[in-house]
């Protein structure tokens, strides 16, 4: 008999979500009743592995997602055996022992030993360099894989958990390869339309998709891996292969000890296995005939297990109905429910090929159970709440995929929508937190702000699509006082403001003028001179190289490339990298204005030359004549980068303390071409004298001794604006990135016309520290965007007009009539 | 029926004008925009901003208007009145489309100068 004095023992075997749970509730009800030990065969505690492809994404660190560190076991005197595994359970002796011999001793026992990835069983999966993707050392073995250059992967799957493995090492530069059995990716949700769908948005992040693969062997060389061969003879290269093809209950150990296992280890109501001492909880569960894999039921099962274990003989666990949010980092996509075929099962599909947009919904008994989107998931927390809520849509079969505005036929207006979720409704799906909780944190701390929320709730905080929702919620709650501080709308077109609308093309993924004006109900039919500029920017900027450049929604001088003047002529300056030319480059120019006539010539505040009074049917022998002398475009009449001024640095200058001029060229060849909300002009100087006038720049980096002080939001304008400083850096590596990723965030969130000093007095400098200074991975995630942009937009236009007879109708007239 | 034909000049195809967009026509008497809109309609108009002489063919059209380049006064392209707050009109020549030509009235071409 046991000593009815001591607490009993309580062995849990596996620290993962349920158990993890399960514990705390326990501590919660029953503090004391059980002296705990806890193995684990992972060298840690409990976190979330939901949140591993954050942390593989380079959004989240290992510290934010753990949920139990050693303090919190310490605290509640829970005993920690961590990087060992339970080899042996002797029931009769009720003792379990682990890999390094030693043995522990249990009143009751809790398997809670999860899930093992399946490892396809050909030759060479037991290589070095073959993972799964399980656990934070999978997780580390991808992110170390980013910080190799050139290195290649391969991921066996092309389920949801294979392609957050492929998209997460693609974003730290891995050449990543996507093997799939099936046809289709996540064949199981999607069908062969919106498979095609997401192959396309993963083959445009880099990552290479093969279907139909049949992996026959990995490849090795000196017992590690090296490639995979398929069984048609393909051979893929591969510093490393993810196996993520699913899992299955880790049965081995209760099945070893004659716990009654099926597909998982079998339990009752009350969570107790064939042997009434032990008990199981989690993924490694079969209860009633199912296998759960989401933590929602593992939760309920951990409720059920911690009221038992407290003496609650009532509690029971019925089983859970299942419904989870997926997403594909960096894709549009969303999944939620169950898509399986079966008898009285229906769907309603919905698809806009042009908008690539594709939504699915499975139907059963006029209850929605499952939803799939692609594309514009938009409505994807509505769908969601209809499917958890199995709310009877029959009156509204008819109209239901168009979304809540048109299917409960309340007007299009967002607020109303948001307004008339119920408050469990979840609004971030990356961080899970509902519009209760949103609504709570307004009200309790007085938040005002998107950013105050963020910071309060984490909402919006991580991929950030959900922004213009946790506004809406503000503005509900705050009434008035929220939508008096709101930016008045975009143009006499629209209600929407600038922001709205640059939300709403990311997430709707709207690509074109027209899709613009049809889905965000535009007021007139082709819009106006005052928001077609700007929506034409806002799609170059959101969809690089996918967007289509509208030059009929471009201003004359951005349409033709050069400065209208007041009598209808022209005015040209070509660029002089940092302010630097040659007398060469001053012969062409002078021979130009011989030939062409140009009546004015004129040295510009930027540091190069104006030729004034070119008439327009001149302009592409201008530009062929001055192309052949090496120039290219200013870009002196673009939203854009305009000049890069300089002084001489240390080259020629007694006081200067870097070479200001080498790196002002080397930031002007880096940065020209790119389309900004606004003019962008940069200036470096050699040392605090300034003689650049770097402080009055959009950017303006000043040379010291021992680096580079970069600022920025200056103004010589309409305003006069002194820059502030953004941060100093040592190298001129360095440089570029931040002023790079700081324009990237410049153009990914400025209203259109707004220069640099508008755009942080919305923003604050907090803000744009926090990305560009203080967070390393986001400063890298923007500048390679601004890269990729580049990529596409670095073209010289003059070439392009002066060579290549582009837009050659701007430069002719259509008739001459006597 | 030569007459008639004389009546209009062929001043090119309406798809050597990109939709929403304009080119311009030399006469003597100085340049007429002439102007394609979203839904193919052609108006032509005398070139010159009422404010400031602006070339009305270098605007952004919308609708059945465009917007100067210089000051943005938007002016209609159907009457050549400058809209909204602004006061003025430029002259407008009237057109026609026939199997895709655009035919400007030779009358009005020549009567601008008057004007």
């Amino acid at each position: 008999m046991r000593d009815q004095t001591k607490p009993e023992k309580l062995l849990i075997i596996g620290a993962g979500m349920a158990s993890g749970r399960m514990l705390e509730e326990l501590l919660d009800k029953a503090p004391g009743a059980f002296d705990v030990t806890l193995v684990n065969a992972e060298p840690r505690g409990n976190y979330n592995r939901i949140m591993l492809s954050p942390v593989l994404a380079g959004d989240k660190t290992y510290d934010e997602i753990v949920t139990h560190d050693d303090a919190w076991y310490a605290e509640h005197g829970v005993r920690t055996v961590f990087g060992r595994r339970i080899v042996e359970i002797d029931r009769a002796a009720r003792t379990a022992t682990d890999d390094a011999g030693e043995v522990h001793p249990y009143d009751r026992l809790v398997l809670g030993t999860g899930s093992d990835p399946f490892i396809i069983p050909a030759p060479g999966h037991d290589l070095e360099g073959v993972i799964a993707y399980r656990d934070l050392e999978d997780t580390e073995t991808m992110l170390a894989l980013g910080a190799k250059p050139g290195a290649k992967a391969v991921v066996i799957g092309g389920g949801l958990l294979g392609l957050e493995a492929a998209a997460g090492m693609a974003v730290h530069g891995v050449d990543v390869t996507v093997l799939h059995l099936m046809p289709t990716l996540m064949e199981r949700q999607l069908d062969e339309a919106a498979g095609a769908l997401l192959r396309r948005s993963l083959e445009a992040k880099g990552i290479k998709v093969v279907t139909r693969a049949n992996t026959k062997e990995i490849l090795g060389h000196e017992g590690r891996a090296r490639g995979v061969r398929l069984d048609d003879g393909t051979e893929i290269p591969a510093d490393l292969v993810c196996m993520a093809v699913g899992i299955r209950p880790s049965v081995a150990v209760a099945k070893a000890a004659g716990v009654e296992v099926g597909r998982g280890v079998l339990v009752d109501d009350g969570m107790a296995t064939s042997d009434p001492h032990i008990y199981a909880v989690g993924e490694c569960v079969e209860h009633r005939g199912a296998v759960y894999g989401l933590v929602a039921p593992l939760y309920d099962m951990a409720k059920v297990l911690a009221a038992r274990l407290a003496g609650d003989v009532e509690a029971a666990y019925e089983g859970s109905v299942t419904s989870t949010k997926l997403k594909v980092t960096g894709c549009d996509v969303f999944s939620a429910g169950d898509f399986a075929e079966g008898e009285g099962r229906e769907e309603i599909v919905f698809r806009d090929a042009a908008r690539g947009v594709y939504k699915r919904l499975v139907l059963e008994n006029d209850r929605i159970i499952g939803a799939v989107m692609f594309g514009d998931t938009a409505d994807g927390s509505y769908f969601f709440q209809l499917l958890k809520d199995g709310t009877d849509i029959s009156d509204m079969r008819d109209t239901v995929i168009f979304g809540p505005a048109f299917a409960e036929g309340g007007s299009a207006d967002p607020l109303q929508a948001v307004a008339a979720l119920p408050p469990d409704a979840e609004i971030c799906g990356c961080n899970g937190v509902c519009k209760g909780a949103i609504v709570a944190a307004i009200e309790e701390k007085g938040l005002t702000s998107l950013a105050e929320v963020q910071a309060n709730t984490k909402a919006s905080s991580s991929c950030g699509t959900c922004a213009g929702l946790v506004e809406q919620v503000l503005a509900l709650e705050l009434g008035d006082g929220y939508a008096a501080r709101t930016i008045e709308p975009m143009c006499g077109c629209t209600d929407l403001t600038h922001f709205d609308v640059r939300r709403l093309i990311v997430s709707k993924g709207l690509k074109t003028i027209p899709d613009i004006l049809q889905a965000l109900e535009w007021k007139t039919s082709c819009g106006c001179a005052k928001c077609r500029p700007a929506l034409n920017y806002y799609l170059l900027c959101a969809w690089p190289g996918e967007a289509v450049d509208d030059n009929q929604s471009r201003f004359i001088n951005e349409r033709v490339h050069a400065n209208i003047q007041k009598d209808g002529t022209y005015s040209v300056v070509p660029r002089m990298w940092g302010g630097m030319t040659s007398a060469d480059e001053l012969r062409a120019i002078a021979d130009v204005c011989d030939k062409y006539r140009i009546p004015t010539v004129k040295v510009t505040g930027g540091q190069r030359i104006d030729m004034l009074g070119v008439k327009k049917e001149d302009l592409p022998g201008v530009w062929a004549d001055l192309g052949k002398a090496g120039f290219v475009s200013g870009h002196a009449y673009a939203k854009g980068l305009r000049t890069v001024k300089t002084c001489v640095g240390k080259e020629w200058c007694r006081f200067g303390t870097q070479d200001s001029t080498s790196l002002g060229v080397q930031l002007e060849k880096r940065l020209w071409g790119s389309w900004t909300p606004a003019k962008v002009k940069l200036a470096v100087s050699g040392c605090p004298r300034n003689c650049a006038e770097a402080t009055c720049k959009d950017i303006g980096v000043v040379c010291v001794d021992s680096g580079y002080e970069i600022s920025f939001a200056g103004a010589a304008g309409l305003d006069v604006k002194q820059t502030e400083t953004l941060c100093k850096v040592a190298s001129e590596a360095e440089v570029f990135e931040h002023v790079e990723a700081l324009l990237q965030l410049y153009r990914e969130e400025a209203q259109y016309l707004h220069r640099m000093y508008k755009w942080l007095a919305r923003v604050g400098m907090e803000h744009v520290q926090a990305r560009i200074v203080e967070d390393a991975e986001s400063r890298k995630a923007l500048a390679d965007r601004f890269r990729f942009s580049q990529s596409i937009f670095q073209i010289d236009p003059w070439a392009e007009r002066a060579k290549r007879n582009v837009d050659a109708h701007e430069f002719k007239p259509l008739a001459e009539v006597a | 029926m030569e007459a008639l034909v004389s009546d209009w000049i062929d001043v090119g195809a309406v798809a050597e004008i990109p939709p929403r967009g304009a080119r311009v026509v030399k006469t003597p008497l100085g340049c007429v925009g002439v102007f394609r809109t979203a839904d193919n309609e052609v108006y032509a108009l005398e070139d010159r901003c009422p404010h400031a002489g602006g070339p009305l063919s270098q605007g952004i059209v919308h609708g059945r208007s465009v917007t100067c380049p210089l000051h943005n006064w938007v002016i209609s392209l159907e009457t050549g009145e400058a809209q909204g707050a602004d006061e003025g009109a430029t002259a407008s020549i009237p057109s026609r489309v026939e199997n895709g030509r655009i035919l400007l009235s030779r009358e009005a071409l020549v009567a601008r100068a008057a004007a």
